[in-house]
């Protein structure tokens, strides 16, 4: 928060700033190209997005040049590829647009993707803000995925299913940390060989227990249904709230409750003060007597533990089941969401959301014959926008300080 | 306040304390953990277990000069005859070789961008161009000389490669981007430009069959020439490999280029400070080594696939291991070459057509192979556990001897 800012609310007014008033105009300029050609809207003219994104990219334009560096650049690129996105389903035939795009399902659907990275991307926070880069959460996801299973399997009960999972989770994140924290690996080495370990214990172990029967029934993870949703006047908008977010696994919730934690922990404690200081500054936060092996310790570990959540909302919340390497990646992309969202909880949030809704349009867009194949291709889009992200093309990513290096404590 | 010294720089530590030594006492210690887990996991002795993998490898046919290999594998009651064994030992041997073929090439892909202090993860990736690169030139120019048509294919798939870790390169070398974040992506944006090219109506699917997930077949003027076996035998793309390792040693210890990237691996501020552009030994360190693993996909895709598909592009993961290969291999080309058919034969021992099911499941052996790779790169990395094991080993004696003298 600025110092301008902080003075406007220490006072009790509101200083109006065009520059950021002017950014936040420029993204729902964007928003609004995009969506007045999808349904229900469904505009047929391509001008309409033209003109709304660029204004759009003028307010963002303007909004840089008068100080708000970052938000002017994100919104006028948010309008760009609004504009974009607009005159593409201007284009499109109406009836495909509306076999893509419902969108109550495109929200829940967006949810349901988002919760594994969410979790994952925010157990990659705290090890990372903590100076130990951790490109084992795929693995860390796949051991909370499998131990779920089996340790709900044999306790029937979903609650014991998820804390062993966790448990799990935390145990390979243990190894992960004795080796890069004691040891003093390559954390990217120890991250490697963590993604082989969890990939071999996990399918040794499911074929050693299941074989080929498969992991039958299980305890589930339960639903929380809102139907009072439906109430909601107008009843338009009750109805879609009733279908996109009245039938939610409780674990969407959770990944919800999960980010503003973080968020407090991280910046309004003194825990998360230590982490931040031990990954930014390793030898200062020694200096003043913070122990560094032990705060990277419980970092890592605890980063461990919410990787594997992700895995088990994947298993006990939404597939029911466990096939071998069933995480597919998912712990990659919620790296690349807390890289794309700067290493902050919301930022990881919003880029979780941005990745879930891809992967929530690409298997819709199989639904129309002529755009299946694409369907495909939109599953790179969120690893391609990482990659102009570090690029530094929208706002650079910037690690914290002392990221992947070792501590040597004199 | 001491500074933290680079990979590299602690690899050659390696170097000095262990040379053979470390990498052996890694690969021993990983294979007793296993043992271990089949001991407690299954209740089955591991040795019998670790033998019938080494049976499936094929590598035994190497004495059977010497030797009824029968007596050394204990197949009497399998193979009736000598020559039967011999034959099944030479195939499988052929299988183990073609692996060890790829693991050189994308070990090397490894190797090489580490020896200018970068982490190349993004093996698997290049390897996934290199073989979008050699289906896109050796289904198509059907006639062509096959002299003309193979090394056209192999040197697309080697540009490929380069290229796709030359964006890693150029953008570590230009705005700073780290290595390992951009080769994740690169990887994943590889995986899902590959599956949507051979998905149904995708670019590079079949002509024939419209409803499978796959490319054509390459035409016959850009197949590999096979050297030793049948159609799927050991191809010559094994001495290309061979080739490979020797260009890795002579441009890195021959060469003005590889001078200057193993001083920027090594210290990338005295070697800026030498006059050594560090920008361009990224690039070029990036290139070079994507080049090997485009090679290794087209030299897979030429050699013995000869088609590509969704499936492959989902089962494969030669480009992760490579990155143990190189690990292991410590950097160098001879010990790459040796790790490269170590985990060639475990992944070739462990297959479901190799391994004796009634000796092991081979669907348990293979997860036990990813654990045994997995712990080969955990104890490579902690320098200090094996060293400090190693060391103590030597210590342990000395008191006994002050003792005696006393």
């Amino acid at each position: 928060m600025s110092a301008q800012a902080e003075v406007a609310l220490a006072n009790g007014r509101i200083t109006f700033r065009p520059a950021r008033v002017a950014g936040v105009v420029s993204i729902a300029l964007g928003v609004l190209a995009f969506w007045v050609a999808l349904p229900p809207r469904t505009t047929r003219s391509e001008l309409v997005p033209v003109v709304l994104g660029l204004l759009g990219i003028a307010a963002g334009l303007f909004s840089w040049r008068k100080g708000e560096t970052r938000l002017g650049w994100t919104a006028a690129m948010i309008a760009l590829l609004g504009m974009l996105g607009g005159v593409l389903a201007a284009q499109a035939a109406v009836e495909n647009l509306k076999v893509v795009i419902t969108w109550s399902a495109v929200l829940a659907a967006t949810l349901r993707f988002a919760t594994p990275l969410i979790f994952a991307s925010i157990g990659g926070l705290f090890s990372e803000r903590s100076g130990v880069v951790n490109i084992g959460l795929e693995g860390m996801m796949l051991m909370g995925a499998f131990f779920a299973v089996l340790g709900g399997d044999k306790t029937d009960s979903w609650v014991l299913g998820l804390l062993i999972g966790m448990a799990s989770g935390a145990a390979l994140a243990l190894v992960h940390a004795f080796f890069s924290i004691q040891l003093r690996s390559d954390q990217i080495v120890s991250g490697t060989a963590i993604n082989f370990l969890a990939l071999g214990i996990t399918g040794y172990l499911y074929i050693d227990t299941y074989g080929q029967e498969g992991t039958g029934d299980l305890p589930e993870v339960p639903n929380v249904n809102l139907d009072w949703l439906s109430r909601i006047p107008p009843e338009g908008l009750g109805s879609f709230l009733e279908k996109s977010i009245g039938h939610l696994n409780l674990m969407v919730w959770l990944a919800f409750l999960t980010v503003v934690l973080a968020w407090v922990v991280m910046f309004r404690t003194t825990i998360g003060l230590r982490i931040r200081s031990v990954g930014e500054h390793p030898r200062a936060a020694d200096t003043v007597g913070i122990s560094v092996y032990a705060t990277r310790y419980a970092a890592v570990t605890l980063s461990g533990a919410l990787a594997a959540l992700g895995g088990v909302y994947l298993s006990l919340g939404f597939v029911h089941s466990f096939t071998e390497n069933m995480t597919a990646g998912r712990g990659f992309i919620a790296l690349a969401a807390l890289i794309f969202g700067k290493w902050r909880p919301f930022g990881a949030l919003g880029a979780a959301m941005l990745f879930g809704f891809a992967s929530a349009i690409a298997p819709r867009l199989q639904n129309v014959e002529s755009w299946a194949t694409y369907g495909t291709l939109f599953q790179a889009l969120p690893y391609l926008l990482t990659l102009i992200a570090v690029a530094g093309v929208i706002g650079r990513s910037i690690p914290p300080a002392a990221i992947g290096r070792p501590y040597i404590k004199q | 306040m001491a500074t933290r010294p680079s990979l590299t720089a602690r690899l050659s530590l390696h170097q000095r304390a262990g040379g053979l030594v470390v990498p052996l006492l890694t690969t021993l210690l990983a294979f007793v953990v296993a043992g271990i887990v089949v001991l407690v996991t299954t209740g089955k002795n591991p040795l019998p277990i670790f033998r019938g993998i080494f049976d499936g490898t094929g590598l035994l046919w190497l004495v059977h000069w010497a030797v009824d290999i029968r007596t050394i594998a204990g197949t009497h009651d399998l193979y009736a005859t000598e020559a039967d064994a011999v034959a099944v030992a030479a195939i499988n041997l052929q299988q183990t070789l073609i692996l060890t073929t790829t693991l050189i090439l994308t070990g090397l892909a490894v190797a090489f961008a580490f020896r200018c202090g970068l982490f190349n993860i993004g093996g698997q990736g290049q390897y996934l161009v290199g073989v979008i690169a050699a289906v896109v030139i050796g289904t198509n120019f059907a006639g062509m000389p096959r002299l003309v048509h193979v090394p056209l294919a192999l040197a697309c798939a080697g540009l490929a490669g380069a290229a796709w870790a030359g964006i890693a390169g150029f953008m570590r070398a230009t705005v700073g981007s780290h290595e390992v974040i951009t080769t994740i992506m690169l990887n994943w944006i590889a995986f899902w430009a590959g599956s949507y090219l051979f998905s149904i109506g995708g670019p590079l699917q079949s002509e024939t069959q419209k409803s499978v997930p796959i490319s054509d077949d390459v035409v016959e003027s850009a197949k590999l020439h096979v050297l030793w076996g049948g159609v799927q035998g050991l191809h010559v793309g094994f001495l290309i490999a061979i080739a490979a390792l020797v260009v890795f040693w002579a441009i890195l210890n021959r060469t003005t280029l590889g001078f200057g990237i193993r001083a920027v691996g090594l210290n990338p501020e005295a070697a800026r400070y030498a006059g050594i552009s560090v920008t361009r030994s990224y690039f070029l360190a990036m290139a070079i080594a994507g080049s090997f693993a485009g090679l290794a996909g087209g030299v897979d895709l030429l050699g013995w696939q000869f088609r590509f598909g969704q499936i492959d592009i989902q089962g494969s993961d030669v480009g992760f291991v490579g990155i143990a290969v190189a690990l292991l291999g410590r950097n160098r080309a001879l010990g790459i070459f040796l790790s490269a058919l170590l985990f060639a034969a475990l992944l070739t021992g462990t297959s479901a057509r190799n391994l004796d099911a009634e000796v092991f499941d081979p669907e348990l052996a293979g997860n036990l192979t990813l654990i045994i790779q997995g712990l080969i790169v955990l104890f490579v990395g902690a320098d200090l556990l094996i060293l400090s094991a190693w060391r103590a080993r030597r210590r342990l004696p000395r008191p006994w001897r002050r003792r005696e003298a006393a």
